[in-house]
């Protein structure tokens, strides 16, 4: 069966090289816009992973993954954090608000499937 | 299809001028008095969106002029600064030079070096004002951020052990252990053991608890920090403990190596956790670098009863190898020079097997430290040193409880209450000092406290009321602080719970002695005492002296001789109880006739005619041992008459000399009680048929 994907992120960009890069790799897609988003494409839903920028308007990204561990949908599902800022500060949020792990920016296609592969399995 | 890659460009471009748009639509606002927070948010978003593109696509130049601009919108939407009009003009700047570095990307062209540097001077500027400096601020990521594979470390495979115990927060993030132990598997040959000795009950088991651990071993060309970097996510949420065993060996490698380390470490109580993993890895597949194998202490210690044999056949041969001549056989004359050495070696090594280092005792001080302070209301602290120094086995089974009560008596006896020592000057804590170490082919302990020191006053005044000195006595210092180590000698005003009920220092020093060790004390009033026990580094083998009695040949442990002299008849006096007394050094010294308590006939009587042994006993009383002559000083293997033959008193054990003959070795301190109570009770003691001495007797038993 194949494996679906979040993806969240207010910048198109991004939001379609994640899509294309594990859509290559065999994942179906999902796309929001922004926590708020994220969090209404999660209800009902069963992902096997989502990926979710932080700086988003609406809801970031922390805080979509704080509300997100609160489903019964999205209790055990692997969420990582993309980033641009490799520090602490950030990783450490998003630990404390259930983050899986996180994707340092700049977006590299291998380095992301990596990652999603690591907590997801492949 | 053409690059993903350039496709992602040309969406990014076409972002990035909305993304300008609304940048500089945001900044107009603020510009016009509209401090709206969520424009403030927009704008650095818009910003940081450029960034985050840009990164993707290696536009180095955007990507460090952004990060300056988002660094200082970010400090404002904090709060970190009050934005001001002035700040506003500078970001309108940036922004124009942020829509001109983004044009000249998307069309590839290069821009001057200069472009936008003073605009982000001036950001910088403002930067500083918050006090944190720029530099200090998030750099921007590199755009070709180090690969996530770790470089191999080298070419070599190296043994990695690795426990991981997860905590219920691992599985509250959503990671998995299982894709976590199938990463690992990638890095190498991976065992994986599962501990489940935490799962409890079912009935107990709670569903979100984390309730299992594993251990791997893993065979890798990886380092540590590849390792590491599986578990990235999850090392503050699991116990991860990572131990390098360096460079792996190949199992013929293997084979080697265990056997050079074979004697290293033998530990003889069986551990079950370490009985656990050595079973683990004994599994095939792994090999591993063994640093220790487990022995049982029975084979040890017939090992060491084997070399002791052959350290007795080694003499043997060596004294009737000795009366063949050097020039007829040259070369057997050699072989038996090294065969001697050799066995010397071997003794050696077996000897180590059997050394532990004083640790195991020295550990269980600290705990006795504070409950004593906590008993005795005083404050104490230990410093120990030397924990590693190595002795036999059984020393440092029997010397636990010595320690264990001078320990106490330090505290108790020696210490001062912390008022007490305020007053002295002192520091309110005391420091007690035990250390360890090796000298001259002993092992020495020591005891030092920064106390009172032992009132010799007070000692003496108790010795006398104990009748154990005469009221005139004349005492020098060492031999009042000698007298605590009397029998039913306590110094405490009252007896406490803690130390000293009159059986104290006397039992101290018997147990001490027992391990062919002495002890003694040094104190000065008010500094405090120290208490020095030296100890045989094995109890297998002694230095003794062989000595001539009658026919008939003694060994006298060579720690506990003095000197050996022939006393002029002048120097030898009797007593009116038939005993003999010698003057030594200034003072009369009981002459023991040995020849009479071990029954030996046809012995030199007469100590002008033979020798006498002058040996220290308990209590550091001199005595002098009548011997009709020294043959030689060498080591001699102990055997246990006991176990061997029957308790026999006035012999510590046996020893088999050179000639293959049974010799008995001294006990000096049976000796020391029994020529004191002046008794021929040991005499009496037998059947008047029996008066042969029991070497004789043994010797004729055996043969």
């Amino acid at each position: 069966m194949k494996k679906t994907a979040l993806t969240i992120d207010d910048s198109k960009t991004m939001r379609d090289m994640v899509s294309f890069t594990l859509k290559n790799a065999g994942y179906d897609v999902v796309e929001a816009e922004n926590g708020q988003l994220g969090l209404d494409k999660i209800t009902g839903a069963s992902f096997d992973v989502i990926i979710t920028d932080v700086n988003m308007p609406v809801m970031d990204g922390i805080t979509f993954t704080r509300e997100a561990r609160k489903r019964a949908e999205a209790k055990t599902t692997p969420i990582l954090i993309l980033t641009t800022e490799s520090g602490a500060d950030i990783k450490n949020e998003g630990r404390s608000a259930g983050a899986t792990g996180w994707i340092v920016k700049p977006f590299n296609p291998e380095k992301l499937l990596q990652v999603v592969e690591k907590v997801c399995g492949s | 299809m053409s690059d993903p890659m350039e496709q992602f460009k040309v969406i990014f471009f076409e972002e990035c001028s909305d993304l300008l748009i609304s940048l500089e639509e945001g900044l107009m606002q603020l510009q016009a008095g509209d401090s709206d927070e969520e424009v403030v948010h927009s704008v650095f978003r818009a910003v940081h969106s450029i960034k985050g593109g840009a990164g993707a696509f290696g536009f180095d130049r955007l990507v460090s002029f952004a990060h300056i601009q988002e660094t200082l919108l970010d400090d404002i939407r904090s709060g970190a600064l009050e934005m001001e009009p002035a700040y506003i003009a500078v970001l309108l700047q940036a922004f124009d030079i942020l829509s001109e570095l983004v044009g000249a990307a998307q069309r590839g062209e290069e821009v001057a070096d200069d472009l936008g540097s003073d605009v982000a001077k001036a950001m910088k500027a403002i930067l500083d004002q918050t006090g944190v400096p720029m530099a200090q601020k998030d750099e921007p990521a590199p755009a070709s951020e180090p690969e996530v594979d770790t470089d191999i470390a080298e070419k070599n495979m190296r043994l990695f052990r690795i426990s991981f115990k997860p905590y219920e927060e691992l599985f509250q993030r959503a990671n998995e252990p299982i894709l976590l132990i199938r990463e690992l598997g990638t890095l190498g040959d991976l065992t994986v053991t599962l501990d489940v000795s935490d799962v409890p009950d079912i009935e107990e088991m709670e569903a979100e608890h984390a309730y299992f651990s594993w251990d791997f071993s893993l065979i890798t060309e990886y380092d540590e920090a590849a390792i590491r970097e599986v578990f990235e996510f999850v090392e503050d949420d699991c116990d991860l403990q990572i131990t390098d065993h360096g460079v792996y060996l190949s199992p013929e490698a293997f084979v080697e190596d265990a056997q050079a380390g074979l004697f290293e470490d033998i530990e003889d109580e069986p551990d079950v956790s370490k009985t656990q993993k050595a079973v683990k890895a004994a599994k095939p597949g792994e090999t591993v670098v063994s640093q220790s194998i487990r022995v049982e202490l029975d084979k040890v210690d017939t090992l060491v009863n084997m070399v002791g044999e052959l350290v007795i056949t080694q003499a043997m041969l060596r004294e009737q190898g000795g009366e063949l001549l050097v020039e007829q056989y040259p070369n057997l004359v050699q072989g038996i020079e090294d065969l001697s050495r050799h066995i010397r070696d071997l003794q050696d090594c077996v000897m180590a097997i059997r050394a532990q280092p004083v640790k195991s005792v020295f550990s269980r001080m600290p705990r006795l430290i504070r409950e004593l302070t906590a008993t005795l209301g005083k404050k104490a602290c230990l410093v120990m040193s030397g924990e590693e120094t190595e002795v036999d086995k059984t020393v440092t089974e029997r010397i636990g409880d010595p320690l264990m009560h001078m320990i106490r008596n330090s505290v108790d006896h020696g210490l001062e209450m912390p008022d007490v020592r305020a007053k002295a000057g002192k520091n309110e804590e005391g420091i007690i000092n035990l250390s360890a170490f090796h000298r001259g082919g002993r092992i020495f302990i020591e005891i030092e406290d920064d106390g009172a020191g032992i009132n010799k006053k007070v000692v003496l005044e108790k010795a006398i009321a104990n009748g154990l000195v005469s009221p005139d006595a004349n005492l020098s210092d060492e031999e009042i602080n000698n007298l605590i180590f009397m029998p039913g000698f306590s110094t405490a005003e009252s007896v406490t719970n803690v130390s000293g009920r009159g059986v104290g220092m006397d039992v101290v020093r018997k147990n001490i002695q027992s391990l062919g060790g002495r002890i003694s004390i040094r104190s000065v009033e008010g500094k405090g005492s120290k208490f020095t026990m030296s100890l045989p580094l094995t109890l297998a083998v002694m230095d003794g002296m062989v000595v001539d009695i009658g026919p008939e040949k003694y060994v006298l442990p060579l720690a506990n001789i003095i000197q050996t002299l022939r006393p002029g008849k002048e120097d030898v006096n009797s007593l009116p109880d038939g005993r003999n007394v010698m003057m030594f050094r200034g003072e009369y010294i009981l002459l023991v006739p040995l020849y009479d308590l071990y029954h030996i006939e046809n012995a030199i009587e007469n100590p002008c005619e033979g020798l006498v042994v002058v040996v220290e006993g308990d209590g550091g009383v001199l005595m002098g041992f009548i011997v009709d002559d020294l043959v030689n000083q060498q080591q001699v293997v102990i055997k246990s008459l006991e176990s061997n033959y029957a308790l026999v008193e006035g012999v510590s054990g046996a020893t088999i000399l050179g000639n293959g003959r049974v010799s008995l070795i001294v006990d000096i301190s049976t000796i020391q009680d029994m020529s004191a109570n002046q008794s021929r009770e040991f005499q009496s003691a037998l059947p008047e048929t029996n008066k042969i001495s029991p070497q004789a007797q043994i010797s004729s038993e055996i043969h």
